[in-house]
């Protein structure tokens, strides 16, 4: 059995075990946030395309989730994947306006339409506004409850793991391959003969849809869906997260969401409004020197143990 | 005449001047970022913050130590920009070359802290700064009045945004920092300060920021979110002009605040992102931008 194989089982067996000793709803907050970065860090860890607009996907499956669990009382799963769909379909009309330009611009591009995107939320009356769609029902999923947190928790947690797989099988497919091969020099995977502009839009609308996953499953966990989530801060912190753990490493993103989350739920009534103050500094130190992340510094640190080039 | 396409005149001359004094705003802080993305490759997140910060150095000046607006609106401006000196020296060197995404996360977070900490400090509601009493009042006009302090802005923001243009495009300093925008190694092969001129270059922007930030205080409430609101339009502004040509930006900024202007008095559900919904049309038809040049 290879090294990596026992790292995923020793994973799945913490995940399970979980719930047992630390409180699940903390835990089930971990696992959206990291499957939200991982959907993002397939578009900058292996793309190289920056959005700084992913928030919005969050909080319109958020959005449609809740509205079609509360107002259509359609069932849970159904709801999850309408949440998830209309963000792939989102993500499609948005990604191909934004891949039209490159670096920078992409990511000026993402950021001012989620923009548009949250005036528009604001304004909407499906969304209620500033008070947000409360008093999501979480419903239940063959017959189990999911009301009941351990329940939901053992949903997520098969969310997470089953996203988890498929964003590993993408990275090591040929698609995958291409998507590397942009990120390292689009010029020359052009001149191959590739259609970039859909490889970028694919990989685009595929982020986009997980992000959405991570989006309805935390409108289930905390029964309501707000403004926030579709705010620019909330796209900030996926960078931050993703950065933090490692941008272009499988474990990175998972590391950098339980970090950050943690870390906002340790200090949210110790420090108030400083929070902001830490994350933005986290960038800062991250950026300046740390910018291979926590796994990807720990990664080059043990090659160097062992005597191996980086 | 007291009617223009069914809105009174009044009202129609008074969203196009508020359009103007917003399009003014934009312009300073979209030429101010093409101004350091051509010499830093940066994109400046924190422009938005540092624009809030000068709007907070002419209220604090006002309420702590009695400086008053047309001091501030020297000595703000100085102060940002020595700020900005600073991040350039301390930071953003360090990051000249590596991709450019870099240089926009770290000064995201570098927006991240200064909001959080202003925020902190004098909590998200406005504080009033008043309108000094050489500008308050109004010009009757006939027609309309027209309020001395949204004239005051608009004069005073087309003067520094067109000498910067004069600066940049006609004299010889301005000449140096082309030709180190276009090849810095060659430029400083020829003797010049190149690292220096970046340094400088960073600052000027910093306090074009500053320099908005106080006009824009007594206008509106100095805010500490005031930056972060605006800067977003800005980046809208600057992917619909291209950063290429420093009279496009100027021009898009200006065009763009009257358009929201007047959509305010045609159709309001729609000012906000009227902006955007223009920023994804020239994406169809024209990637590059209005005035832009994409390699």
């Amino acid at each position: 059995m290879s090294r990596s194989a026992i790292g995923y089982i020793a994973l799945l067996a913490f995940g399970l075990a979980a719930p047992f000793f630390i409180y699940p709803v903390l835990v089930m907050k971990v696992l959206c946030f990291a499957l939200f970065a991982c959907a993002f860090n397939l578009l900058l860890g292996y793309t190289g395309l920056l959005s700084f607009g992913h928030a919005v996907f969050l909080g319109t499956a958020g959005y449609v989730t809740g509205h079609a669990l509360k107002v259509w009382e359609l069932p849970t799963l159904v709801g999850l994947l309408a949440g998830a769909g209309a963000a792939a379909v989102l993500g499609w009309v948005i990604g191909s306006l934004a891949i039209r330009r490159q670096g920078i611009y992409f990511a000026m591009v993402t950021l001012a339409l989620a923009q548009m995107m949250f005036f528009f939320f604001l304004q909407a009356s499906f969304t209620g506004g500033e008070d947000g769609l409360q008093g999501i029902p979480r419903g239940t999923l063959f017959g189990i409850d999911l009301a009941d947190d351990m329940n939901l928790y053992y949903l997520v947690l098969a969310i997470f793991a089953a996203s988890f797989w498929l964003i590993q099988r993408v990275i090591h497919s040929p698609f995958g391959q291409i998507l590397k091969a942009i990120r390292e020099n689009e010029p020359r995977a052009i001149s191959l003969g590739y259609d970039v502009a859909k490889y970028k839009l694919l990989a685009f609308v595929l982020s986009a849809g997980l992000a959405g996953l991570a989006g309805a499953t935390k409108a289930l966990v905390f029964k309501f869906a707000t403004l926030s989530d579709a705010h620019w801060h909330t796209s900030g912190e996926v960078v931050l997260m993703t950065l933090l753990g490692g941008m272009g490493t499988v474990f990175g993103p998972l590391v950098g969401a339980s970090v950050i989350v943690t870390l906002q739920n340790e200090l949210a009534d110790k420090v108030g409004s400083l929070v902001t103050v830490i994350m933005g500094a986290i960038f800062v130190v991250c950026v300046l020197a740390f910018r291979r992340g926590i796994v990807g510094e720990s990664l080059a640190l043990y090659r160097r143990m062992i005597g191996q080039k980086p | 005449m007291s009617e223009i396409f069914g809105i009174p005149i009044q009202a129609f001359m008074g969203q196009l001047m508020l359009g103007l004094v917003n399009g003014s705003f934009y312009a300073m802080l979209s030429l101010g970022l093409a101004v350091i993305f051509g010499m830093l490759n940066i994109i400046n997140f924190a422009h938005g913050a540092l624009y809030m910060v000068g709007a907070f150095m002419a209220w604090l000046g006002l309420t702590y130590l009695d400086i008053g607006y047309w001091q501030a609106l020297l000595l703000a401006p100085l102060c940002v920009g020595v700020f900005g000196v600073l991040i350039e020296r301390t930071m953003l060197q360090w990051l000249y070359k590596l991709d450019h995404l870099y240089g926009l996360l770290l000064t995201f977070g570098l927006a991240l802290v200064l909001e959080g900490l202003f925020i902190n400090i004098f909590g998200v509601s406005g504080q009033p700064y008043s309108i000094p009493d050489e500008l308050s009042g109004a010009f009757n006009l006939g027609f309309m009045f027209l309020p001395k302090y949204r004239a005051w802005v608009i004069v005073s923001s087309l003067g520094v945004c067109f000498a910067t243009w004069y600066v940049i495009e006609k004299t010889q300093l301005g000449a140096y920092l082309r030709a180190a925008t276009e090849n810095p190694k060659l430029t400083q092969a020829f003797g010049i300060n190149v690292p220096l001129m970046v340094m400088l270059t960073y600052g000027f922007g910093a306090a074009l920021a500053g320099f908005a930030g106080v006009l824009a205080a007594p206008a509106i409430q100095v805010s500490p979110l005031m930056g972060s609101n605006l800067i977003i339009v800005v980046f809208a502004v600057v992917v619909i002009g291209g950063m290429g040509s420093i009279l496009g930006s100027i021009l898009t900024g200006i065009g763009l605040g009257v358009i929201e202007g007047l959509t305010k008095v045609f159709w309001p559900e729609a000012s906000a992102t009227v902006v955007f919904i223009i920023m994804a049309i020239v994406l169809m038809i024209r990637p590059a931008g209005l005035f832009g040049r994409e390699t």
